[in-house]
């Protein structure tokens, strides 16, 4: 095990910046990811007609595949329907369909657990539908989503390394470059960028914990 | 045009996509029985008594639960040959995802311990129970009855999960469809063959859990 090359100047930037690119990423996906999951969440709970049992069908499926397959499709058989994605993209796209699914289930289950009597107040009391949603159930819903969401964020994060198999320069992916240069350098490489991992979910955990404390 | 979907390569090379469904079942398998094992000595160190057995209980926990699968599969699959142990992907996959999914399942069962009433224990003990006989006889055995849905949740996770194996060359589904997607190049026809080998594993699983949701919950009220 050589620490000390592993950590000289030119393979320590390396890894912090595959572990930029995973930060970039995750952070975008877990952006586009939310707003998807909370539109699909509410169209979920809304019961419309026939769109929300197709959608519950498909995120289902969704949710049931491989993440790993997900990205690779969206690598690999994008281009053959016309759509060329980068590994950047790629990874994106199928992060934010794959986690945007999970999502759709918290925001679903989370509206759901605003008692109805909420709803039959604010309507009784003349708020339409949407000035219900806006002002009564979402605050709440939103309160109860926030552990189950931010679990589901560092799980995207952590999920980002799958984009490895898209040659995605995250950490992962410098990580095994460097195992190719010395294999003596590849313990202490892990060990960095399980503590960069570490890092910050274990601080994404501690806010989530502060939170719910908070607000309830 | 080569993204038309095209059913025959299934049995073209209907024996490359049995032997990565095989070995995803069995990684899967081997994974959830190990898995289960150290998962449950894992969660009975985390409440034990015994300030070491719960320091490091605590921490495996932490630590895994924090950092990827691939991660703890690389230390399998190129950490180790590093000190001499060299293995090969099918395993160091399997390890992986044994250590991994132990964490989360550790945790389920900690729960479940925690809500079996302590009174069981405090009985037990002044019977004549060992510490250990009691957790086996007595205190587990309701616990992972309490968590079953949500160990069966972790299940599936693993399953899903056990595509890591492609990564490290592991001869698992996905790894052969990358090998077969090579020498037919059409991808479309190849990753939905997959995806629809997958769902035969998950789905079931997924409507199992569901079902089992439902029956325990209607048993409380």
């Amino acid at each position: 095990m050589d620490f000390a090359g592993a950590y000289s100047w030119p393979n320590l930037s390396f890894i912090l910046q595959g572990f930029g690119m995973t930060l970039l990423v995750a952070a975008l996906a877990i952006l586009f990811s939310f707003i998807l999951g909370n539109i699909l969440g509410i169209l979920r709970y809304a019961r419309i007609l026939v769109l929300s049992r197709l959608l519950a069908i498909m995120i289902d499926l969704i949710r049931n595949l491989p993440l790993l397959l997900i990205i690779f499709f969206s690598y690999i058989v994008l281009p053959q329907l016309g759509i060329k994605l980068t590994p950047f993209w790629a990874a994106i796209a199928g992060l934010t369909l794959f986690e945007g699914a999970m999502i759709s289930e918290i925001v679903r289950s989370g509206l759901a657990s605003v008692d109805r009597g909420q709803i039959e107040a604010a309507r009784s009391s003349g708020l339409g539908y949407i000035q219900t949603m806006r002002h009564i159930i979402l605050p709440q819903a939103l309160r109860r989503m926030m552990p189950p969401l931010v679990s589901q964020f560092i799980s995207l994060l952590k999920d980002t390394s799958l984009a490895i198999v898209i040659s995605l320069p995250e950490i992962m992916h410098n990580v095994q470059i460097l195992q190719g240069h010395s294999p003596n350098y590849i313990i202490p490489a892990l060990i960095l960028a399980a503590l960069l991992y570490f890092a910050v979910n274990y601080t994404l955990s501690i806010i989530a914990r502060r939170l719910e404390a908070r607000r309830i | 045009m080569t993204g038309r979907f095209n059913i025959h390569i299934l049995f073209d090379h209907w024996d490359r996509f049995l032997l990565g469904f095989v070995h995803t079942i069995e990684s899967s398998a081997i994974a959830l029985i190990g898995s289960f094992i150290l998962g449950t000595i894992i969660a009975v160190m985390r409440i034990s008594p015994v300030k070491p057995l719960n320091w490091m209980g605590t921490a495996y926990v932490e630590f895994i639960r924090n950092i990827p699968l691939l991660l703890v599969v690389f230390f399998f699959f190129l950490g180790l040959p590093s000190l001499g142990v060299p293995l090969d992907g099918f395993t160091s996959g399997t390890l992986g995802l044994m250590v991994y999914t132990a964490s989360f399942i550790a945790e389920s069962i900690r729960a479940g311990i925690q809500t079996v009433p302590s009174g069981q224990m405090e009985a037990a003990r002044a019977t004549g129970l060992t510490y250990i006989q009691t957790m086996l006889h007595i205190v587990l055995p309701q616990a992972i009855k309490i968590v079953l849905p949500s160990i069966s949740n972790q299940f599936i996770n693993l399953v899903k999960n056990s595509s890591i194996l492609a990564v490290v060359a592991g001869l698992d589904l996905m790894y052969y469809a990358d090998l077969i997607n090579a020498d037919t190049f059409l991808p479309l026809t190849v990753y939905t063959l997959v995806a629809l080998f997958y769902l035969i594993l998950t789905l079931p699983l997924s409507l199992a859990v569901q079902y089992m949701e439902r029956r325990f919950s209607s048993a409380d009220h």
